[in-house]
């Protein structure tokens, strides 16, 4: 895809236009779907938004392109890269000439401005105790513009920030909060609360000013972020820097490369999405029109056309609810897979008829009964990681023996109507692979399948025997990303 | 297209008439009420429930002084009950009648004339000749392959009906559709539609909401209820509270005359406000200074 550059090639007569269609070209890179209708409605939406509000831009831009909640904050990430240093007030101040502030522009754009206000001007010259002071005091008043100040004035000392060097953003960061020592900030301010307070703070008091703070350094946080990024961009120009703060959407973050954060907004994603995937299937379920003719109920209906059939009536096919059983590797590396699936599949267990499950390391154990009669599935996943006795020898994926274990205690419940999901990435750390246990439970059951979270390319390199045990299973699925897991679940009912 | 004067002249009239119909739009909303007029397109409000997302296009009605025409979805909603009929008993009527007087063609073109056609909510707001507002609500509970009625509407706002040629709108209708997000909208009707994404409000704007539609909140009350809201809202919960939620027991406190929340009064009265027994004993917990056991709370 040629990526047209915004800043130095905009077409000459519509500066514009130029640059959001550069714009629309980055958010396709980051992966969202961005249509041609779409991108002519933004276009001419931004047409009708006087262009210097900012807000109402950046508005007019996403209710036209982004058509997906969870796909926001990506655009928010390159709007900010790709108008962070459009207009005189995002200019990047060094030292004390933080430029003349003037009120008025301030008032027209909230949210905005920079260093203004008290302080802007000669915050250079102030030892870090006073700094730390006056964010101290910024903090408790809630003071917007001075937070934003000293948000900027921290960047340019704590970051250490060098033209050119090959470093990411959550360095500086990094670097620049730990100089500001944020944590026990929350304390001093808390203390102070505390202190001010005519009585001792109840329980409930001490939690809403808490939170209160907590929001304001989460504020200062972002302000932070978003310093760092302008610099960042006027340092290494738009395209480089959209570059490097691509990250894949929700749905298709890898499970085993996940970092803390990206967890973290997996576990929210999943459950809009199994709720999404409930009302579907359960919607499926009703919905299925090849039934055969209902003549009883036809006849019945003819009799208000004075005998005539004139409505027929079909009968709703009911298919049977399979019974689901999962054998899930909980070891180190396939963990969160393993727990996506179980929450998956117990958010959805009014599809099934019944649904056990089972997890192993070398040992195996039934976590069934974890999952019974309790309503927040998340606190059950959370146990079976806590709880279960799946251990036998050295807590090393040893997948022949669990089958073994499987085998002699559940195998006689594996019946026809059961369905098997085997999870795991089939790295066996070379013991034996007891693979004829499958071979018997694909007999017994109606199917087994096999959910790997690793890419296809890495299956059958080292102690991976996914192919020896795929086999005996009616199918062996790659599942990395939620896109995929969906998919499985949604084709299983 | 039919040209046609625009509603609003600039985004802050738009925020501003909101305003004075009590709806407190953020720079979000108002922006993108203000392009739909401009750009001529329907609107997708997608976002939690109770978030203001159905009284967003009722008091855009309001302000725009048009007639709201709401269409509610359900499952198993079809063309008979969104876009138009034929009125059979009177066709059959129309068929008696006649008796053997008139010839085949002359029964035919008469019976399949607008005189038999009953509208449902979709043709009526587009043959209205009064400016109207199209309200489609809860478009996620029908199922995908009904969307398909909606696409030429509110793509071209005009409806073909084979027997009759095609119907095209008079005025350009502001269409709202809204979702709870229940299921993923297919890309063609997303393509068609700006997007407006409603979340819980910030602090502030959930404190003036408090204090603008609850008669006889003082600040403080207002500012203390947005506060503990917003706390709960941070708890990992079933169910958050929803604006709507968040009116309901800033009144509640209000008939009972409270001016300072305590932990019990909050703990007492969180069945306004929580809908789950799993989520007020979680709240219980985290606020209470010492626990209360949870049967004493419901009132």
């Amino acid at each position: 895809m040629t990526v047209t550059d915004p800043i130095t090639a905009p077409s000459s007569d519509q500066p514009l236009l130029g640059l959001v269609s550069g714009f629309i070209i980055e958010l396709r890179n980051a992966g969202l779907p961005v249509s041609l209708t779409e991108n002519l409605d933004a276009m001419e939406a931004v047409t009708h938004i006087p262009i210097e509000d900012r807000e109402a831009f950046k508005y007019a831009l996403g209710a036209t392109l982004v058509k997906n909640h969870s796909h926001w904050r990506a655009f928010e990430v390159v709007f900010e890269v790709y108008f962070s240093l459009r207009g005189p007030e995002y200019e990047i101040v060094d030292g004390a000439a933080s430029g003349d502030p003037s009120d008025d522009e301030d008032a027209t754009m909230p949210g905005e401005g920079q260093a203004q206000g008290g302080g802007g001007g000669g915050m250079s010259a102030l030892t870090p105790e006073q700094l730390a002071e006056m964010l101290f005091r910024a903090l408790m008043n809630g003071d917007e513009a001075m937070l934003r100040a000293l948000a900027r004035q921290a960047v340019m000392r704590f970051a250490g920030m060098e033209p050119g060097r090959p470093v990411g953003g959550t360095y500086y960061l990094y670097r620049t909060l730990r100089n500001l020592e944020l944590d026990e900030m929350l304390d001093r301010l808390m203390e102070a609360a505390r202190a001010d307070a005519p009585a001792n703070l109840t329980q409930l008091e001490e939690r809403l000013e808490r939170d209160e703070f907590s929001d304001r350094l989460d504020r200062l946080k972002l302000e932070i972020e978003a310093e760092i990024r302008r610099r960042l961009v006027a340092d290494r120009g738009v395209e480089a820097m959209a570059r490097t703060l691509r990250k894949p959407l929700p749905e298709d973050v890898d499970f085993m490369h996940a970092s803390r954060e990206e967890m973290v907004n997996l576990k929210k994603a999943i459950y809009p999405l199994t709720r999404k995937l409930a009302v579907r299937l359960a919607r499926k379920r009703r919905h299925g029109r090849k039934g055969p003719l209902d003549f009883r109920n036809t006849m019945r209906h003819s009799l208000s056309y004075g005998g005539v059939p004139a409505e027929p009536k079909f009968k709703f096919p009911r298919p049977a609810k399979p019974e689901i059983m999962v054998v899930a590797d909980i070891s180190g590396s396939v963990a969160a897979f393993a727990r996506f699936t179980l929450h998956l599949v117990y958010a959805l267990s009014g599809q099934f008829s019944k649904v056990r499950s089972f997890v192993f390391i070398d040992g195996l154990d039934e976590v069934t009964g974890f999952f019974e009669g309790v309503e927040d599935i998340g606190h059950a996943v959370h146990r079976v990681n806590m709880e279960a006795d799946v251990v036998w020898v050295d807590g090393h994926s040893d997948y022949g023996h669990a089958f073994g274990v499987f085998w002699e205690r559940y195998g006689k419940d594996v019946g026809p109507k059961t369905t098997v999901l085997i999870l795991g990435d089939a790295r066996n750390n070379y013991h034996a692979s007891q693979s004829w246990i499958l071979k018997e439970l694909q007999h017994r059951s109606r199917k087994v399948f096999w959910l790997n979270p690793e890419p296809k390319a890495y299956w059958d390199t080292g102690d991976s025997i996914v192919g020896e045990y795929g086999t005996w299973c009616d199918g062996v699925h790659e599942v990395r990303n939620l896109r995929q897991l969906e998919g499985f679940v949604e084709n299983l009912v | 297209m039919i040209e046609q004067p625009p509603r609003f002249s600039d985004l802050e009239s738009v925020r501003n008439s909101l305003a004075d119909v009590n709806y407190l739009a953020d720079d979000g909303i108002a922006g993108v009420v203000y392009l739909a007029d401009r750009l001529g397109k329907p609107v997708l409000v997608e976002g939690p429930a109770g978030t203001g997302k159905t009284q967003l296009a009722k008091s855009v009605a309001e302000i725009a002084g048009a007639r709201l025409i709401r269409l509610q979805c359900y499952e198993g909603l079809d063309e008979s009950k969104a876009l138009y009929e034929w009125n059979y008993k009177k066709q059959l009527l129309r068929i008696q009648t006649e008796g053997d007087g008139a010839s085949w063609n002359e029964v035919e073109d008469d019976l399949f004339s607008e005189e038999f056609l009953l509208t449902r909510p979709l043709l009526e707001a587009i043959r209205s000749d009064d400016p109207v507002v199209l309200l489609i609500d809860e478009v996620d509970r029908v199922e995908v392959e009904t969307e398909a009625l909606l696409l030429e509407i509110l793509s071209e706002y005009q409806v073909s009906i084979p027997e009759l040629g095609t119907v095209e709108a008079r005025q350009i209708p502001l269409v709202f559709l809204t979702s709870n997000g229940t299921r993923e909208l297919s890309e063609a009707l997303k393509r068609r539609c700006l997007y407006l994404y409603i979340d819980y409000p910030d602090l502030e704007r959930e404190r003036e909401i408090v204090s603008m539609k609850v008669p006889g909140v003082d600040e403080n009350l207002a500012d203390q209820v947005a506060r503990i809201v917003r706390s709960i809202r941070q708890l990992d919960l079933k169910k958050n509270p929803s604006v709507s939620e968040t009116l309901d027991w800033a009144r509640t406190l209000v008939l009972l005359g409270i001016e300072q929340i305590d932990a019990k009064t909050a703990i007492d009265t969180a069945n306004v406000l929580l809908k789950y027994r799993t989520d007020i004993e979680k709240v219980v917990k985290e606020f209470a200074d010492n626990p209360v056991e949870l049967t004493a709370t419901d009132t």
